[in-house]
């Protein structure tokens, strides 16, 4: 990759991820009183994450069975109220062991 | 000093989750005829996925400046939804230079987890971001450097940390509320469409698609379910 163009798109890149994280969040400092913003910027959070796992998280791993697995596993602990890192490690370990568990059938 | 401590150790599920993310974009990056430096050099200054991705994409063709542009404004327009989102959570110290520091480390997951909480403080936040960021920057560079060291089988069940760490988010608080699991149906329905109709995952990219996805659903909920005047985390 040739020096010069190199900065340039950095610049960009970098730049335009910043401004757009920082702008929002920096410039909206009151309470928003408003119902209908209020609920919609309740239900985001929930909305992004679950739009990002489902259905990319079922081809996260290269395999969609042990894929399903370790998702299956990481709902019953979450359920239950186990920690992040908890959930997070099980649902890794089911991939682990299940991918194995293929491999050997 | 406790609230900080607080934050540094919620980061570190995501900060796993990223050490493996970034390893194989720094793979990525070298294959692609990257320096490792410079591979490095994106994450520490940009630290998110999708864009780096679409990003070293472009970079390849001399001269793309506005596609590049354009395609990041795309990809990360999320990140301002989930900026206004987590400025109303914010302790009331929370703001000014400070959010103009913070604010660069607002990635997917940072967000998620600093949105579980009912007040953001500066000294947790800043203890959230560590982890994460030497995550994405030393994965970058083992990626980089090292190549694939650790067996294909590690690396793909470390793959599914991220989304873990989603659902455990997630879960517990739809449990508790048929509103929120019918509007987290409605995101997934809307994010499968976009992900298996051809016509839509050829022409709208990923980061762009989870925007949509999330911008359309949240405002359903908004109108079907306005949430209570206050305590609306209940």
């Amino acid at each position: 990759m040739n020096n010069q163009g190199f900065w340039i798109y950095l610049l960009i890149i970098s730049g335009s991820t910043y401004l757009i994280r920082t702008i929002p969040f920096a410039s909206i400092s009151k309470k928003i009183k408003n119902r209908f913003i209020r609920s919609f910027l309740y239900y985001i959070p929930y909305t992004v994450l679950s739009a990002m796992t489902f259905p990319a998280a079922l081809y996260a791993t290269g395999n969609i069975i042990a894929a399903s697995a370790g998702l299956a596993v990481a709902i019953l602990f979450a359920v239950k109220g186990k920690s992040l890192t908890v959930v997070a490690a099980v649902s890794c370990l089911t991939v682990f062991v299940v991918g194995q568990l293929i491999n050997i059938v | 000093m406790k609230s900080f401590v607080k934050g540094l150790k919620s980061g570190i599920p995501i900060g796993l989750g990223y050490l493996s993310v970034s390893f194989t974009f720094g793979i990525l990056a070298v294959s692609y005829g990257f320096e490792w430096w410079q591979a490095v050099l994106i994450s520490m200054t940009t630290l998110t996925s999708a864009g780096q991705l679409a990003g070293i994409n472009i970079m390849l063709n001399p001269g793309q400046y506005i596609e590049m542009l354009i395609s990041q404004l795309t990809v990360n327009v999320r990140y301002s939804f989930m900026s206004v989102s987590l400025s109303q959570k914010t302790s009331p110290e929370f703001k000014g230079i400070r959010r103009w520091i913070l604010g660069f480390f607002m990635t997917d997951e940072i967000f998620a987890v600093a949105s579980n909480e009912d007040v953001v403080s500066t000294k947790f936040f800043a203890g959230l971001t560590v982890f994460p960021y030497l995550g994405w920057t030393i994965g970058t560079l083992f990626g980089a450097v090292l190549g694939n060291i650790l067996p294909q089988s590690i690396m793909s069940a470390l793959c599914l940390a991220i989304y873990g760490m989603f659902i455990a988010i997630v879960a517990p608080k739809v449990c508790h509320s048929k509103s929120l699991f019918l509007v987290v149906i409605v995101a997934v329905i809307l994010s499968c469409l976009f992900y298996y109709v051809p016509f839509l995952s050829d022409n709208i990219s990923s980061g762009l698609s989870v925007s949509i996805c999330a911008v359309v659903a949240a405002l359903f909920g908004a109108f079907v379910f306005p949430v209570k005047e206050e305590s609306s985390d209940e």
